[in-house]
């Protein structure tokens, strides 16, 4: 009886390896962890999105206090429905960051003139410099910098309002 | 009539041609033809992180046409192509690589087809075995003598 039994071992084991891989096809591939997970927040030197004669460096990251770097750009829709998450957040009293990602000076500004402005300061990246350092792949993408500028979240996509709540808030809790 | 709407036809192929061209891959001259053999399979067998499944070399997103740009920058820096590689993951990570490194991760990836194959030959290895074993093995003395008189009958009929 028991070698009858021993027959059915690669038909559970197809089993096993189906449903594995089946799982496997209902997850986002736009929902990875980035490569800069755990990792010093690369270096840079740019310009202001406010002011062109002032230029920026890793050190705007290095303040001791953690901060939320959210790239943008005037042409991305999503990155305007997130404005009212992102002022939020701001209220909250958590340091903002933006980097004005594939975008020019003119249309940057009247974004944030149109839909506010959360940030205490806007890095200005019209060549994709910083965001390809950052692996970048498609506006908006927010990072969550700790006090020692490392890189400890990162969130792909559209932030709604149950992200803050159950992702963002936590997570600058847990770095806090 | 006929003629009309044939060169029609072929003005808007011609034109739909050209939009297309402004959206597709730019194409890059080589003097050398181990660079460009070299940028070729190096586009090839990076993936585009934003895309469906394309190589950097097929698909005409921005992040794609960057990276190809730093592929081609540092070719023509003499860096090699495990560099290249290397400083595509540290960014974009383990997405970005068609040939998945064997690692930790990545070891049932590998391993499970050779594992396989080998749990498959030592099967039908210890099958055939067993299989030997027992029509070569001993016949009791019960047998014996039946088969004596099995042969016997045969014999005397």
């Amino acid at each position: 009886m028991t070698r009858r039994l021993i027959l059915l071992l690669p038909l559970i084991g197809f089993l096993v390896l189906s449903l594995f891989l089946y799982q496997g096809l209902s997850l986002n591939p736009f929902h990875r962890e980035s490569a800069l997970m755990a990792r010093d927040f690369p270096e840079f030197n740019l310009p202001t999105l406010e002011d062109p004669e002032r230029r920026v460096d890793r050190s705007l990251l290095q303040t001791g206090e953690l901060t939320l770097v959210n790239v943008w750009g005037e042409w991305c829709p999503e990155c305007k429905r997130e404005m009212p998450q992102l002022l939020d957040l701001a209220d909250r009293g958590i340091r903002m960051v933006g980097v004005n990602w594939k975008d020019t000076r003119e249309k940057g500004l009247g974004f944030l003139e149109d839909f506010g402005n959360p940030f205490e300061t806007n890095i200005f990246d019209p060549d994709n410099e910083l965001g390809f350092e950052l692996g970048v792949f498609g506006a908006p993408e927010t990072f969550l910098v700790d006090r020692d500028g490392i890189i400890r979240y990162h969130h792909t996509g559209y932030i709604s309002a149950s992200d803050v709540r159950e992702h963002i808030l936590p997570e600058v809790q847990k770095w806090q | 009539m006929a003629v009309i709407r044939l060169a029609l036809i072929g003005f808007l192929t011609l034109l739909m041609a050209g939009t297309l061209q402004a959206g597709a891959i730019e194409v890059r001259e080589f003097d050398d033809p181990v660079m460009e053999q070299r940028y070729r399979s190096l586009t090839a067998s990076l993936r585009c992180p934003t895309c469906e499944n394309q190589a950097i070399n097929d698909s005409d997103a921005p992040v794609s046409r960057d990276m190809r740009n730093h592929v081609y920058m540092m070719l023509m820096d003499g860096r090699a192509d495990m560099e290249i590689r290397d400083f595509m993951v540290e960014r974009f990570g383990n997405y970005v690589l068609y040939n998945p490194r064997l690692e930790g991760r990545t070891f049932l990836l590998w391993g499970l087809p050779a594992g396989l194959v080998l749990a498959g030959g030592v099967l039908v290895a210890l099958v055939v075995r067993a299989r030997r074993n027992a029509s070569a093995r001993e016949l009791s003395a019960e047998e014996r003598a039946r088969l004596e008189a099995l042969i016997n009958r045969g014999r005397t009929e």
